[in-house]
């Protein structure tokens, strides 16, 4: 029986030291922050959106090496000599001109692996985490400085330099077996020469075809390295 | 108050009308604030805020949330019994709101001043249970059938000791007429019936004399605990937090209400708003002198205006009304679910035993004194 005035006791004075503490909780401070009018101060090491600063971008690929999602595609396209490309803000002397720059940033896992390998610390995460989009294509950031056809530009003239470049090697190395080929030639000859008095038709062929591809360069013969030094 | 219609509208009908009209314009603009209070009041207790975009802080929220429920499909369930489905959210708002005829919302206004008052309005808030066991029944929903039916059992079980409460009232009074209970209390509010009752003698509205003294605080302990047990049974016939088994969210989805969506769900939501003013302004009828000012005395005497009095009347009665349903939301906010067994326990073993100890002593010491 003394129970049963306990249990209601205990369920009024309960009830009681309940509503107190609502009470109290009236007029408590509130802890909502009214989100778009105002946020939450974000810890200083956060990691939201992706920036890369092109001003300092080598184009070295060590973020797109690094990124476990392979959420960045990086193409680059080497200056020719006389263009100057100026330097970073960390002393790199930047060579390649950066034609695409992609971050997907809906793959990017936020992980910020791509941030220690920068040489110039230019990919870096900053604190801003809305960047909502209604198309899904609107997520890849494209960060280089050059347009589409200003990098198409800077790619050909890659390529041709390259291609030069190449042509050239290959013409000194034709001219340098063929001038051993001539050097041996010249030898035999002589030796021959020494060795039966026999006549000198063949070396009068050998300077025309020296000659040739010294300025030519055919397409063909540049072609066939190509593959074999991208690779 | 319905011979100055009368005298402003000339028209027998039209003031009947509006008579009959006027609980309802105040319940309407009650609803919109007890709905505001609902989520602010909860905001609060949690430490957020509430809504604070439509309007300065929110104000208008429960408007938007009504045109919300205006523009939503009314759905009737394919199965459905359609026209118990349809009757049950209007009869048990009808219910709830025809109770309020005998509210005596200041000394010149009462929709009915019925001599039997408290014994209509035990009976017609009883039908808010045929109301809610059709809802259930006509949904073809199990949670449905599950909810009223916790529902019915809740409410016939607590209408046991809420009319054991009012029987104690009636015995000191010797009416069942709320103007009388509450012209029983006029004075300052130690003469409110939570108090003990008046304490000198009083002329009733029918005109017999209430004999008091201040003899009358022996009731004190007496009506107190009356009064918290009337309170406790509101709550539980109101569906109400702790007592909310019959809609409990997390076990029935909605409870009866759960297939009822647009404007008959909005019905069931006015007609819930609509019984916990009900049950407040019964309480403050029977026991904190209803539309009595709390100092015995009115600006309007003061001024010489009865129109004044009866609106200072009906602002105490309001406000009164509005501070209980202040704190049924306040222990909404506080308490949690009681389970069956205990709903039950605190009804037929603590409740019902300790109404009719009350009854019994208040009885014998009502003829004694």
């Amino acid at each position: 029986m003394s129970g049963y005035f306990k249990d209601i006791y205990a369920g009024i004075s309960t009830a009681l030291v309940g509503m107190r503490i609502t009470w109290n909780h009236l007029f408590v401070k509130n802890v909502t922050i009214q989100y778009p009018d105002e946020k939450h101060d974000i810890p200083e090491r956060v990691r939201n959106r992706l920036y890369v600063n092109m001003d300092d971008c080598i184009g070295c690929d060590q973020c797109a090496k690094a990124c476990p999602v392979n959420c960045i595609t990086i193409e680059t396209a080497k200056a020719l000599p006389d263009e100057e490309l100026g330097e970073t803000s960390t002393g790199n002397r930047k060579r390649l001109w950066v034609t695409q720059f992609d971050i997907d940033i809906a793959k990017c896992c936020f992980c910020g692996l791509c941030v220690p390998p920068c040489p110039t610390v230019c990919i870096f995460m900053t604190p801003v985490f809305e960047f909502s989009e209604y198309n899904r294509e609107d997520l890849i950031y494209r960060f280089s400085t050059l347009t589409a056809e200003e990098g198409a530009v800077k790619t050909a003239n890659a390529e041709r330099a390259k291609q030069e470049a190449e042509a050239k090697k290959a013409a000194e190395m034709e001219a340098k077996k063929k001038a051993a080929a001539e050097k041996a030639a010249a030898e035999k000859a002589a030796a021959e020469k020494a060795a039966a008095e026999k006549p000198a038709d063949e070396p009068s062929t050998a300077p025309d075809q020296s000659d040739a591809p010294a300025t030519g360069t055919a397409p063909t013969q540049s072609e066939t390295p190509t593959p074999d030094n991208n690779g | 108050m319905e011979s100055l219609l009368q005298s402003l509208l000339g028209d027998n009908l039209l003031t009947v009308v509006l008579y009959c009209a006027l609980p309802l314009v105040f319940l309407l603009l009650y609803a919109l604030l007890a709905i505001l209070g609902e989520v602010k009041i909860s905001a609060w207790m949690q430490d957020r805020l509430g809504p604070m975009r439509t309007g300065p802080w929110g104000i208008i929220q429960p408007i938007a949330d009504v045109f919300k429920l205006l523009q939503k499909e009314d759905i009737t369930p394919a199965k459905a019994d359609k026209f118990l489905f349809n009757l049950a959210p209007f009869l048990s708002f009808m219910s709830a709101y025809a109770a309020f005829a005998v509210i005596p919302f200041s000394s010149q206004y009462v929709g009915a001043d019925l001599n039997l008052g408290l014994f209509y309005l035990l009976a017609i808030s009883s039908l808010n249970v045929a109301a809610i066991i059709m809802a259930g029944w006509a949904s073809n929903n199990k949670y449905s059938l599950y909810g009223s039916m916790r529902a019915v059992a809740q409410i016939v079980s607590y209408e046991v000791p809420a009319a054991m409460v009012l029987v104690i009232i009636v015995m000191f009074v010797g009416s069942l007429n709320l103007q009388d209970i509450t012209t029983a209390q006029s004075g300052p509010f130690w003469n409110w019936m939570v108090f003990g009752g008046p304490k000198q003698d009083v002329v009733l509205a029918s005109g017999e004399v209430l004999s008091a003294s201040w003899v009358n605080l022996i009731f004190l302990p007496f009506f107190l605990a009356s009064f918290l047990m009337y309170y406790i049974a509101g709550l539980a016939e109101t569906n109400r937090t702790p007592f909310d088994i019959p809609e409990a969210e997390s076990e029935l989805v909605s409870g009866y209400h759960t297939e009822y969506s647009g404007m008959k769900f909005a019905m069931f939501f006015m007609s819930e708003y609509a019984n916990m003013f009900l049950v407040s302004a019964v309480v403050a009828v029977l026991f904190f002198g209803g539309w009595n000012s709390p100092f015995g005395v009115y600006l309007g005497d003061a001024f010489d205006a009865p129109w004044l009095v009866a609106v200072e009347q009906f602002g105490w009665l309001a406000f009164k009304g509005l501070f209980f349903v202040f704190v049924m939301i306040w222990v909404r906010w506080t308490l949690p679910r009681l389970r069956v067994d205990q709903l039950m326990y605190m009804s037929w073993k603590v409740l019902i035993p300790f109404s009719f100890g009350i009854a019994l002593v208040v009885g014998f010491l009502v003829v004694i004194l």
